[in-house]
This record gives C-alpha cells, sequence and structure tokens, in this order.
C-alpha cells in the first residue's frame, strides 16, 4: 500500500507517518505538487490555525489535490485537513477551502464547556455503514484536539440529484458537529486516528484498503 | 460524551523509569517504552514522560528514549522535563512527542509558549505549574514554585494560568506540591479554582491514593485529567482498575476493550 502525505507545515507529521508505516504503507511525504500526479492514496494532516492551509494555494497543491480527486484517487483529510474540505472556516474568512464538501467550519459556541474540546469522545457512525468504520462498533472513542467544527448537516447530491448527508460520523460536544465525512473517494476525520488507538488504527486501515468503484 | 482522562505518568532518569518498581513484575522492570505500551493497553488515554536526568549526557538519551517509547505508541504522548527552549521542544516532538510540558523555562520566558506554539499548534504546548498553597490565606493566594517546591517565585497561580493560556498553551498541567506524595487526595480546591479561571483544560496531579480521590477531582476539583503515576504501585493495579470503578461511580471515562 502507497500513501501519500502532504507536508504543508502545519504541525507534526510524525505521529502520522508512524502510524501508517506500522500498519505497512510505505509512505511518501510531500511538500510539492508533482508526486500528487502518480499518488495512489492522499492523506492532508494537519494541526493548528486554518489560515496554514494557504501554503497549499501558494504551492499549487490545492490544483493538484483537486485533480487527484477528480481521478478518484482515495483521499483522507484529518483535522484541519477536514475542515479544509468544507468551503471555509470562520478561523481565517479570507482563506477558502477547497469546497468539495459545502458549508463553513464554525467555532464552538461560548457555554460552560472547555475550548478546545480535547480528549476522548465517543463517535456515532451513520446507519448507512459508513466505509471509514467497517468492523468498528457504532460508538467508538476517539482522541479530539479542536476549537473550531465542521456542521453536522452537511449534504451532498447524488447523481439523481438527491440530497444525503456527507457526515459519516456524529459527536456531541457543546453541539452536535460531524466528526467524519465520508463521499465518494473522499474522507475526512475531525479525531486523529494517529493518536487514537486501535479504534485510530482500524480507520487508518480502512481508509488504507478502501478501493474506489 | 467527552471522558475524563487519565494520564499515566512515567519519570525517566537516564533512560529508565524510576518509580514504580513494584508494578513491573511481568515486563522488563523500568523500561520507559514497555510501560507505555503497557499503560496504553491497559486504557491510559495519554501517556506523559517526565525527565529528571540533569545531566547533558542524559539529553541524549532521552530523545532516544522518546524515539522508542513512540515507536508503537498510538495514544497522545507528552514529554517533560528540562524543555528550555523552541529548539529543545522541536527536538522532542521529531523524536515522536506529540505535546511538550514546559515548567520553569515558561515562567523564564512566557514567550517560549506562543514560539513552541506557533510550529507546533496550541494544542501541544502544555504549561505545567507546580503550586503550593500559602498557610492561612485563600486558596487564590497559592503560589507557583520552582525546584521541585523549593523556590517561590511569588507569582499567583491563578494568574500564571490565565497568563499561560493567554500566550497560546494548549493545556495546564497542576501540581499540589502540597498533595504532592501524600495520597490524601488531590488539591480539589485549587483544581477547581484554577479550572474556573481558564478556557483550556486542566490536569489535576499531585495527591491520589485512591479512586475516591480521582472521583473526587473530576467532581469538586472540576479537574478535566488526572494524572496518575505512583497509585498504581498503591492498590490501584492498573489504568483499566481504575476507569472501570470510576465507571461504577458515574464518571464519563473510556473503558478499554
Amino acid at each position: 500500500m502507497r500513501v501519500t502525505v502532504i507536508d504543508y507545515k502545519a504541525g507534526n507529521l510524525t505521529s502520522v507517518v508512524k502510524a501508517l508505516r506500522h500498519l505497512g504503507a510505505e509512505v511518501e511525504v510531500t511538500d510539492r505538487p508533482e508526486p500528487l500526479a502518480k499518488a495512489e492514496r492522499i492523506i492532508l494532516p494537519g494541526v493548528g490555525h486554518f489560515a496554514a492551509t494557504r501554503r497549499l494555494d501558494e504551492t499549487g497543491l490545492t490544483q493538484a489535490i483537486r485533480e487527484a480527486i477528480a481521478r478518484r484517487v482515495p483521499f483522507l483529510g484529518i483535522c484541519v485537513g477536514m475542515q479544509w474540505l468544507l468551503e471555509g472556516s470562520t478561523e481565517a474568512p479570507d482563506q477558502a477551502g477547497l469546497g468539495y464538501f459545502p458549508g463553513v467550519c464554525q467555532r464552538f459556541p461560548d457555554r460552560s464547556e472547555k475550548v478546545p474540546h480535547v480528549g476522548w469522545n465517543s463517535i456515532d457512525t451513520n446507519m448507512v455503514g459508513p466505509k471509514l468504520f467497517q468492523g468498528l462498533k457504532h460508538s467508538e472513542y476517539v482522541y479530539f484536539t479542536h476549537s473550531y467544527y465542521v456542521p453536522r448537516l452537511t449534504l451532498m447530491r447524488d447523481s439523481d440529484g438527491e440530497l444525503y448527508p456527507a457526515s459519516a460520523a456524529n459527536t456531541e460536544y457543546v453541539v452536535s458537529f460531524a466528526s467524519a465525512l465520508e463521499w465518494d473517494n473522499v474522507f475526512g476525520v475531525q479525531f486523529h486516528p494517529e493518536k487514537s488507538g486501535e479504534t485510530g488504527l482500524k480507520v487508518l486501515i480502512n481508509f488504507l484498503e478502501f478501493r474506489a468503484c | 460524551m467527552l471522558t475524563r482522562r487519565i494520564i499515566a505518568c512515567l519519570d525517566c532518569r537516564d533512560g529508565r523509569v524510576v518509580k514504580g518498581v513494584q508494578f513491573l513484575d511481568l515486563i522488563d522492570a523500568g523500561d520507559p517504552a514497555a510501560l507505555a505500551h503497557r499503560h496504553a493497553q491497559e486504557g491510559a488515554d495519554e501517556i506523559v514522560l517526565l525527565d529528571i536526568t540533569a545531566t547533558h549526557e542524559g539529553r541524549a538519551t532521552l530523545l532516544d528514549t522518546v524515539r522508542r517509547t513512540a515507536q508503537s505508541l498510538f495514544v497522545p504522548f507528552t514529554v517533560g522535563g528540562g524543555i528550555r527552549t523552541a529548539a529543545d521542544a522541536e527536538a522532542v516532538f521529531e523524536a515522536g512527542a506529540d505535546k511538550v510540558s514546559i515548567n520553569s523555562a515558561a515562567l523564564a520566558d512566557p514567550e517560549l509558549i506562543g514560539q513552541i506554539g506557533a510550529s507546533f499548534g496550541a494544542q501541544a504546548v502544555i504549561v505545567a505549574i507546580d503550586a503550593r498553597r500559602n498557610p492561612g490565606a485563600p486558596v487564590r493566594g497559592a503560589s507557583v514554585f520552582t525546584h521541585g517546591g523549593r523556590r517561590d517565585t511569588g507569582r499567583s497561580v491563578v494568574e500564571w494560568a490565565r497568563e499561560a493560556e493567554s500566550r497560546g498553551a494548549g493545556e495546564i498541567l497542576l501540581t499540589s506540591m502540597d498533595s504532592d506524595g501524600m495520597r490524601n487526595g488531590f488539591d480539589c480546591e485549587l483544581t477547581a479554582a484554577v479550572s474556573a479561571a481558564v478556557r483550556i483544560p486542566v490536569i489535576a496531579s499531585g495527591g491520589a491514593g485512591t479512586v475516591a480521590h480521582f472521583a473526587e477531582v473530576f467532581g469538586r476539583g472540576k479537574a478535566d485529567a488526572a494524572l496518575a503515576a505512583s497509585i498504581f504501585h498503591f492498590g490501584v493495579s492498573s489504568a483499566r482498575a481504575l476507569k472501570q470503578d470510576l465507571a461504577q461511580a458515574g464518571i464519563p471515562v473510556r473503558l478499554p476493550c
């Protein structure tokens, strides 16, 4: 299994790469668009500020990712990498996301709960059986650390024009938000699968074994 | 539901765990990598490795220890002790840490918090505070101490926690020097005061002796997480046993499978 991990200088790639290698994947790390033309699978990690995704635009990676997704290369965005799949985030209103999914990421509203949302929370997986969560229980614990979230009602239109929810899993914290997205060959997880024990490793295995039909 | 975290802490010197010898009958005694792995298997939500090596040679050993420990550890991994500069932090991250814990270096140069956060994200920076109460004074009069609780900086714990947050700390690790090692329970009053003063998570440390102490610090102590070190050597056999008892007491925890 070959997987290309994108380095856009947003946080630490060590953990993601280590987990993928542990699972037997052949990992290529790149900060340039060219290797994406031959990529078999792509992972966009990221912790930190949404504004860091500007580097994807500046380096030509955004366009290369768009083309890869159109070629149906399996793509997984983690944390900010998932948020970037939407149109944008209120964290950096001037920075556009990829816009694969509709909507804008929001900051958790000010209530009594702590922000950021840090720790192990449960994911309630969508009833239609998301590919990312095959072989896992309906409600598993995974590790989160974030202050912005993807709205739960992220809808996509299929080839017949019908609207379907793209959230593969939801999580409750202050609000109910989308903790995973899945549509065709494009996946996103708000949690850190590389830091979520056996459950997280299983999510990564499912992504590595996913075949676009 | 977001669960309360149990964080297993390993004190290391020259690449070996120096506490917990009694716990280590079955696996390589004192090897941090083996112990960290075992704690994670037993359901610890995170692992903290605190290096108490003072020597220069020991620092190189630490990086090797971090690398070995991180190799097959797939829960959040924090490294603290002796991190004085952004370059020190970077070396620890490159070795495989997910977060660093900084203490006296942050007091000496509070800008260090933001410097590390700028490169690795605020979630990667834990500011550790060693607190001691002033006898007779209210809880807000607790002071920040350094040098293992021997030197009073004269700073208020609550104010320093607030400043650390405003400078970009992702979490606060609050150790009560009064309670540490006493096994009489966490300082719940102080933990609650700090937790109420900041919006970032607060990890309580110092004083755990029984399961009830954890239930207390998650209840009236308002702690988001609690550090467990020596408790595993005195009656509570593992994170699994601790969490099973906490779940019985109605505390939301992630039970290992």
